[in-house]
């Protein structure tokens, strides 16, 4: 029984007729998701920067407000006030259309992000499937938006899309495969609910898996090959301007925002945690999982595309099929063990794995001694 | 077996960069904190000797602008005595040419950078607003004297708040490198 059925329920107790209670429930829960998302991603973009002026010795935004934290607040006021610029000989309509494609599945996630326990906007027992249905859905956007823009690296940037998401999509699910084998069900609460081991420990290749596929789906350096600056300028938002392209920037945020929470209901145990509140335990996993991909992102140098694609057909998707192979088996045979001789085993069969794969990165092939 | 095959290299960077969290930014937070500027800086202004200069007026021809502009009259001790003297610092170009071409060290370079105006006709500077004063100190360019006496440029990285901007810290990986200029 989720909070929204509860207020629901409440609402016909007050006599409310059936309609007006479905209504009003759905609107107050959408209402307040979208107002947590949107104020959770004005502070990603705040704490991103600040986060990332540090990693590189720097102090970052710190003017406006207390520690700079309304910058994107300007940041916004500034974008909202530029002039929408369409391209000439640009397809207009699927123009316009593109940064909704891209930013409205990344809102449609969040029903399905159990921020605590109850409080999910709608409980669907396939939810993780339908995670990865909706935010597959952004690549349409994307690829259109470099398509429709009729500038050669916009849609160089669309190609790269393309073949990226769809390359990673695969380990991706296959490493959900492995959460939903052991927690036993696609719900995202009872995946939380399941955890009395959190699945990082539980499963670490599976985790580390995700987490670079998920930095790859949200287009983030070291993955960032479509907004590469030093190659095709601005990729797929070169031609867009003014609100237009801060739809594409707040997309983008929240991807980070929607996987960061997702990568926290799948491996960090969501909600879960002691002495604090279940919400702010969720808020700190998801900024911890956040900041992870800043420092990646201040420290990794961005890949060539055939390094890309490369690194997930042949080393994600292989390994995530033996990761699969190994969770299955232990699910299947080993239903009663304890857990922690698993951890052991997993953890063992992880670094195995990695080992053996980082033979296959190597400068040649591993042939050429450097 | 080579450790450098197997991913250490990435753990190796990200262990940098979370190093980098500890280190104090070297960011200098302009209007507050002002980082020195060199002993021979040619800053934005002159700094002109009222009882030095004999109205030569060797500054105006070496100036490659024209920027000079000298008027004088004999006086009693069959002298000259300077009526005008004013520089247009919106054309100069800081070159530093009248300070060297000066026979009496009356003229030197400032120190000062921070002396944007909102007018035009506030930068064209009069004999009166050329002298030294507090706020406008000569610097070492062409004149070994004056630089003797300045203090040493350091390339200091963080400035300690408390005791008003003045003392200055130094960042621990940059002492060697931060010697005087």
């Amino acid at each position: 029984m989720t909070l929204l059925q509860n207020f629901r329920l409440f609402l016909d107790g007050m006599n409310w007729p059936d309609w007006a209670a479905y209504l009003v429930a759905g609107l107050v829960g959408i209402i307040v998701v979208l107002a947590f998302v949107l104020v959770l991603v004005i502070v990603f973009i705040w704490f991103e920067r600040r986060l990332l002026g540090r990693f590189q010795i720097r102090l970052g935004p710190n003017r406006l407000g207390p520690e700079g934290i309304f910058q994107p607040l300007a940041t916004a006021a500034k974008i909202l006030m530029k002039e929408d610029i369409v391209p000439a000989k640009a397809d207009k309509i699927i123009h316009w259309l593109a940064p909704v494609i891209v930013f409205v599945p990344v809102l449609l996630i969040f029903a399905v992000v159990p921020i605590s326990q109850g409080a999910i906007l709608s409980d669907l027992n396939v939810g993780i499937v339908y995670v990865v249905a909706v935010s597959a859905v952004s690549a349409i956007g994307i690829y259109s938006a470099g398509w429709a823009s009729n500038n050669k690296y916009a849609l160089i940037a669309a190609f790269r899309t393309v073949a990226q998401m769809v390359s990673y999509e695969f380990p991706l699910v296959l490493a959900i495969i492995g959460v939903v084998l052991m927690a036993g069900s696609l719900s995202m609460t009872e995946i939380v609910e399941s955890q009395t081991i959190p699945y990082i420990i539980l499963q670490p290749l599976g985790f580390v898996i995700f987490f670079l596929c998920t930095i790859a789906e949200m287009n983030r350096s070291p993955f960032d090959l479509l907004e590469a600056d030093s190659e095709i300028v601005a990729g797929y938002h070169i031609e867009y301007s003014g609100m237009k392209f801060a739809m594409f920037y707040l997309g983008e945020y929240g991807h980070a925002l929607a996987y960061a929470c997702i990568v926290t209901t799948l491996f960090l145990s969501g909600w879960k945690g002691p002495f604090l509140p279940p919400i702010l335990w969720f808020i700190i996993k998801v900024f911890l999982v956040f900041g992870t991909i800043v420092w990646m992102r201040a420290t990794l140098p961005r890949l060539r595309v055939d390094q890309l694609m490369g690194f997930a057909w042949k080393g994600l998707l292989p390994m995530a099929i033996i990761n699969l192979f190994i969770v299955a088996a232990e699910v299947l045979w080993l239903p009663e063990i304890n857990l922690w001789i698993l951890v052991v085993v997993n953890i063992a069969a992880a670094g195995i794995l990695v080992l053996l794969w980082s033979r296959l990165f190597t400068l040649g092939g591993g042939r050429v001694e450097v | 077996m080579k450790f450098e095959r197997y991913g250490i290299g990435i753990a190796k960077g990200m262990a940098l960069t979370f190093k980098h969290l500890f280190r104090p930014p070297i960011t200098v937070q302009y209007p507050e904190q002002k980082l020195s500027v060199s002993r021979r800086i040619r800053g934005n202004e002159l700094v002109w000797y009222l009882d030095r200069c004999t109205g030569c007026a060797t500054c105006a021809r070496a100036c490659p602008q024209g920027n000079i502009e000298i008027v004088t009259h004999v006086g009693s001790e069959n002298n000259y005595v300077v009526d005008k003297f004013e520089v247009d610092c919106g054309r100069c170009m800081f070159c530093g040419l009248c300070v060297e071409a000066c026979p009496y060290n009356a003229l030197a370079m400032g120190r000062g950078y921070e002396r944007s105006q909102y007018r035009r006709s506030d930068v064209i500077l009069s004999k009166e607003q050329l002298q030294l004063s507090d706020v406008r100190q000569p610097s070492g360019y062409a004149r070994p004297l004056i630089e003797a006496g300045l203090p040493k440029q350091n390339l200091l990285v963080n400035w300690n708040l408390k005791e008003g901007g003045q003392k200055l810290n130094w960042l621990g990986l940059s002492k060697k490198r931060g010697r005087g200029v």
